[in-house]
């Protein structure tokens, strides 16, 4: 079983859900919170891990999948250990996101929501981080990768492992 | 009630102490560190070590000028501050000398603040520069000069004045003051926001709610994070004093989760500030109680609109509610609440601090203040900006914004992201307010603009954004659902030239239904930007479906490229770029492409070097 680290130290992915559960048992809106914290986790929202939310949250389960469904965030996949996510916002967009985004393709060898068969990398497109003085620009996890060209760009993944 | 005086006379002192010694300080907004910010800084510090020079190393956020990221500010004691842009760790080394030399190094300083030292000769003054001359800082006036993690900065610097004043007043002194201050909703609406909180003061109701709308999802807009990240405590005092004017005991800031930083400023500014016991029970011995939670986005456009954004922190599927009833009146978990915009909350404190007289001073005649704009695209300053309300669009681009790059001509400028439009070069003199923008067909919005060139097609610019509002429309009323979607298919078929004359009557028809008849703004602005550009160039949407030419000459599907035989010296690059095999010709002859054979990918007209690949 993977460790899944927290403040506490090192817990199992079960324990860790078990607690985030009772922290949010009585919070009102707590839905949102715990399927966010819930994919920190295990990375992704497996089925099991939805419908023992909607059992423990007492919410039914097509409202649980419906929330999870809705948002842009959250992943019924697994996904990469890194998620890329390249700017196609106005500003990129009028600063050629595309040929960049197109870069990323060709360079990780998968399109649009792919992920690698390695499970290194995720590559995702976003409408706008809001670092349009820097465009083009993407993402990598919470790094920010400003005034890019396309050449640049496979060198950028190659420092995530 | 308790004072802070004390405090803050503490901190006024050990903020003097640390600005008054030699000291570098680098910008470390999302742009910042997008640009290198941390190496740099990670560079002056062991390079300042390794020399024992004696320089405090501090950071601030964005001061808005995006353009030159990494900008470093470097002070020496009893000088100019002189702020340098594009500062990558290869030039430490030549900054830590000009302190020892306390000599700047002029050519890459970008402008100095005197700070009561005489200038430097041959440097702008901020104030005099031509980025800074036409702004006013008030919002923005600790980006870039602050240390945004520290409240000891933000309270030498005027914060937590304005609730203290505010805790003093009857609550509906605090709302007449706003609204005698003309403040007005920045999100985009431009609602009034005393009228506003005056609604939710008269709501019945247990318990009130003021809400935080940090979900700025505008391409192009990044206003709302500059401030985040750069003064996050002025929006928690902005929150505060809305809180305690409307009788709420509750406030939530909903933020996007792509805003990381953000994000951590905020909860490190609510931790700070419940130390100083200004979140919590009891304010300053007031009575007023009062705490702020944060609650991160899930990746949803729909969710910057306010029902939405209520559902969302219900944890339900960020749809809009059919209105009424207002959120005034019902709103969070069912109860009265005030939603407002990050700049808006910002603005609050100086209101309270230096009265409303002072605030309505700024602007034109219905809009007050002053409004931060992000400008981007194709002009050479990209950045922040914060200027008077009733400046022109054309002060904007040209004087702050340094004009159009590459020297090319300006077609278009487009404000309000996907609900707002295009406004083209005849109207750049117009003053920008509520008003004014709205009479041109677009809207304040929260602040975007987004500048084209005449390399720009506008049928492909507003393809994008239809794109983005079909992609993001929540789906639950027709209108915006279908409409978006089919107002897309027509734009697409325009662009790969298989439009009809009849097409541009059917947008024009499906824009007034869209406009009239959906749920929420997203639905009732998505035809703003198709509404806009057939309104200043119908010509671009002709020439598409007339003549089959994209005149900017974007649209792949339109575009025919040749070799210009005069410039062609047969060196064969195109010819190995071809993916296609479309390009034939001798060594040192000219090259001919095949249409018949061409894909259209453009991949000869990116390798000539003596651009004799003609596309149009």
């Amino acid at each position: 079983m993977t460790a899944y680290k927290c403040e506490s130290g090192d817990l199992t992915r079960e324990e860790a859900l078990a607690q985030l559960l009772d922290q949010y048992r009585d919070y009102q809106g707590g839905l949102i919170p715990v399927l966010q914290e819930a994919q920190n986790i295990y990375g992704y929202l497996p089925r099991e891990v939805l419908q023992q939310i909607a059992g423990e949250l007492r919410i039914p389960f097509s409202k649980v999948f419906g929330v999870c469904t809705f948002y842009a965030q959250f992943h019924l996949k697994p996904r990469g250990r890194n998620i890329v996510r390249v700017c196609l916002g106005t500003a990129c967009h009028v600063r050629g996101g595309a040929r960049i985004f197109e870069a990323a393709q060709e360079s990780l060898g998968v399109g649009q929501g792919g992920t690698t068969e390695d499970l290194r990398f995720t590559l995702e497109t976003v409408a706008c981080i809001g670092a349009c003085g820097l465009s083009p620009c993407m993402m990598v996890n919470d790094e920010t990768h400003g005034r890019l060209v396309p050449k640049r760009v496979g060198g950028i993944f190659e420092s995530y492992q | 009630m308790k004072s802070l005086d004390q405090v803050r006379a503490t901190y006024q002192e050990e903020y003097r102490h640390k600005t008054a010694k030699n000291r570098i300080v680098v910008g470390l907004g999302t742009c910042g560190i997008a640009a290198g910010g941390e190496k740099v800084m990670t560079a002056i510090k062991e390079q300042a070590a390794a020399r024992g020079l004696d320089v405090a190393v501090d950071f601030t956020s964005c001061i808005g000028m995006c353009y030159r990221e990494p900008v470093v500010e470097v002070a020496v004691a009893g000088a100019p501050s002189v702020i340098y842009g594009d500062i990558y760790p290869d030039k430490v080394e030549m900054l830590l000398e000009s302190i020892e030399n306390k000599t700047p190094v002029y050519e890459w300083a970008a402008m100095q603040i005197p700070n009561g030292a005489v200038p430097y000769e041959g440097i702008a003054i901020m104030d005099q520069s031509p980025y800074y001359q036409k702004q006013v800082r008030s919002v923005t006036s600790r980006l870039g000069r602050t240390n945004p993690e520290s409240i000891v900065d933000y309270m030498a610097t005027g914060g937590y004045e304005g609730i203290e004043k505010a805790l003093k007043m009857d609550r509906m002194a605090v709302i007449d003051e706003v609204k005698k201050s003309g403040l007005r909703g920045r999100g985009g609406a431009g609602f009034p926001t005393g009228t506003k909180w005056n609604f939710v003061y008269g709501a019945h109701g247990d318990k009130k709610y003021a809400v935080c709308n940090a979900d700025e999802g505008d391409p192009g807009a990044f206003m709302d994070r500059s401030v985040l990240e750069g003064d996050p405590h002025s929006v928690l005092e902005g929150m505060m004093i809305g809180g305690y004017a409307i009788g709420a005991d509750e406030g939530y800031i909903y933020c996007r989760a792509e805003y990381p930083l953000a994000i951590k400023r905020l909860n490190l500014a609510i931790a700070q500030a419940e130390e100083h016991g200004l979140l919590g029970e009891d304010i300053l011995g007031s009575g007023f109680n009062f705490t702020i939670k944060i609650k991160a986005g899930a990746g949803a456009f729909v969710c910057g609109e306010e029902t939405a954004l209520l559902n969302s922190i219900e944890g339900l599927r960020g749809m809009p509610r059919v209105r009424p009833p207002f959120p005034a009146i019902k709103g969070l978990f069912g109860k009265p609440t005030t939603l407002n915009n990050v700049e808006t909350y910002a603005n609050v404190p100086f209101i309270i601090r230096k009265g409303a007289d002072w605030y309505a001073a700024m602007g034109t005649e219905k809009s007050k203040g002053s409004k931060v704009f992000c400008l981007t695209g194709k002009v050479n300053n990209t950045g922040l900006m914060e200027v008077p309300m009733g400046i022109t669009l054309r002060d904007i681009i040209f004087s702050i914004g340094g004009g159009i790059q590459d020297g090319k001509a300006f077609k278009a400028v487009q404000s309000g992201g996907p609900s707002g439009g295009c406004i083209p070069a005849e109207h750049l003199d117009t003053p920008i307010d509520y008003e004014s923008l709205g009479a041109l067909g677009a809207i304040m919005g929260s602040g975007g603009l987004v500048v084209m060139d005449e390399n720009t097609c506008m049928v492909d610019v507003a393809k994008f954004f239809l794109n983005f509002t079909q992609l993001e429309s929540c789906g639950k009323c027709t209108p915006c659902r279908e409409g978006t979607k089919r107002m897309l298919e027509i734009l697409q078929k325009i662009c790969d030239g298989k439009g009809e004359m009849a097409d541009i009557d059917t947008l024009e028809l499906l824009c007034r239904v869209i406009k009239g008849s959906s749920l929420c703004a997203l639905g009732q602005t998505a035809p703003n930007p198709i509404a806009t550009t057939l309104r200043y160039f119908r010509n671009e949407y002709e020439a598409h479906i007339k003549d089959h030419r994209c005149p900017a000459g974007v649209c792949s599907a339109l575009l025919v490229y040749s070799v210009q035989a005069d410039k062609c010296n047969g060196c064969g690059a195109c010819r190995r770029a071809c993916p296609a095999g479309a390009i034939t010709g001798e060594k040192k002859a000219v090259h001919v492409i095949d249409t018949a054979v061409c894909i259209k990918c453009g991949a000869c007209f990116q390798k000539c070097k003596f651009d004799a690949i003609l596309r149009a």
